[in-house]
């Protein structure tokens, strides 16, 4: 259990950790570019060798971030996934928002007025 | 005696490692925020620091879930930026300052700080880019020497900002302390709010972070009251990396006053912030030495 909730945020603590054990290792593995290419050419021998639990290689095959989440990803590792694929954190913001790219954006930029 | 000259903090985002490959800085999108840096680089030039000690949260390049700590201080004599992923360039390496690391292991242990040490670390993007930032011109020169101190902001529970906060001002007695003679200038990185997960996501809270900016010069103790639930719901869940700001300006043990600061929405899916802060010794610290 995490010591707190707030809606629509997500709270890394020792539960998540624990769950998203595997997940979060394969992320982490992404910041050798050998790993991402090796990714690439086989994601599912990839995933198997990092143990990912089945939840978390649907996740995984839908580049669904907030699936992610919930397997317990931690977004400073699962953003390291979706550079791979060319995803910006405005990108994934959008994706887990609900908001087109340009929505979102201009969301970003209402904030400051 | 050592002297601590100044506080500098300044958001971190990796898009601003792209911008400066990509030679955008005086774009529209981008001049608010590199804009800000002109009066820093006049102070750098003219107060000239020797050493930087840079107070920051790693985000899963030299730590990962198997040992996080809390609190983690650089022991090395050179520190390497690397890849992340990010697509962004690797800077050259940062010398360190390995005996002032060692200084403050011991101060800070003394203190009541049970510090993680590293003679192995890899910097990340919210330690290199604010260099930078600082020293766009400094190629593979750095003209300061480094010491590393992170801010687990990964995984809960984290520290809190009172916590934080003492710790900085451990670093400050210990600085202090130093019997070198070199121009110190402690900076903070990260912030203001912003939030990258969840359905929250993109969410900034322009009040807040000018509350922030205020009090972090006037009343920065007024900072370490919030909980880190509430730091989240008004930051967002990144939004707590003003713990390094907090710590860096635990440090400054002096008489505070501002530089220069700058604020604007959005930089990447963040509140951009840059913030100088001069540092004079007390009268009282004058005439012990």
């Amino acid at each position: 259990m995490s010591q707190f909730t707030i809606p629509g945020t997500p709270i890394f603590g020792g539960d998540e950790a624990r769950r998203g054990y595997a997940l979060n290792k394969m992320c982490f593995s992404f910041n050798d570019g050998a790993n991402r290419e090796a990714f690439r050419a086989d994601e599912e021998g990839y995933m198997e060798r990092y143990g990912l639990t089945d939840a978390q290689r649907q996740a995984i095959r839908a580049r669904n971030v907030l699936a992610l989440i919930a397997a317990g990803g931690n977004v400073y590792y699962l953003a390291k996934f979706a550079r791979i694929f060319g995803l910006s954190v405005q990108d994934i913001g959008a994706q887990q928002t609900g908001m087109s790219l340009d929505a979102f954006k201009d969301h970003l930029v209402a904030q400051g007025n | 005696m050592a002297n601590v000259i100044g506080g500098f903090a300044t958001s971190h985002v990796p898009s601003i490692g792209g911008a400066i490959a990509k030679g955008l800085q005086r774009t529209p999108y981008w001049s608010p925020f590199f804009n800000a840096f002109d009066p820093v680089h006049e102070w750098l030039a003219r107060e000239k620091p020797d050493v930087a000690v840079v107070i920051y949260n790693d985000h899963g390049l030299s730590h990962f879930l198997d040992k996080m700590p809390t609190f983690a201080v650089g022991a090395a004599e050179e520190y390497r930026n690397a890849d992340e992923g990010w697509g962004i360039p690797v800077l050259p390496p940062f010398p360190g300052h390995a005996a002032l690391s060692w200084h403050l292991i011991e101060s800070l242990v003394a203190d009541e700080f049970d510090i993680t040490t590293c003679q192995e670390h890899l910097v990340d993007h919210a330690f290199a880019l604010p260099l930078k930032l600082m020293y766009p011109d400094a190629g593979a020169n750095w003209p300061v020497r480094t010491v590393p101190i992170t801010i687990n902001s990964v995984q809960h529970p984290l520290p809190s900002a009172l916590r934080c906060w003492k710790l900085g001002q451990a670093i400050g007695r210990a600085l202090d302390s130093w019997p070198g003679a070199e121009k110190i200038v402690v900076v903070g990185t990260g912030g203001l709010s912003h939030q990258l997960d969840g359905t929250r996501a993109g969410f900034i809270n322009k009040a807040f972070d000018q509350l922030c900016l205020d009090k972090i010069v006037s009343d920065p103790e007024a900072l370490t009251r919030y909980s880190n639930k509430e730091l989240i719901e008004q930051a967002g869940s990144q939004g707590v990396e003003l713990m390094c700001w907090i710590a860096m300006r635990g440090a400054l043990t002096g008489r505070v006053s501002k530089v220069s600061s700058a604020y604007h929405v959005p930089v990447s899916n963040t509140g951009g912030a840059v913030l100088l802060l001069q540092n004079e010794p007390l009268p009282q610290a004058l005439a012990a030495e």
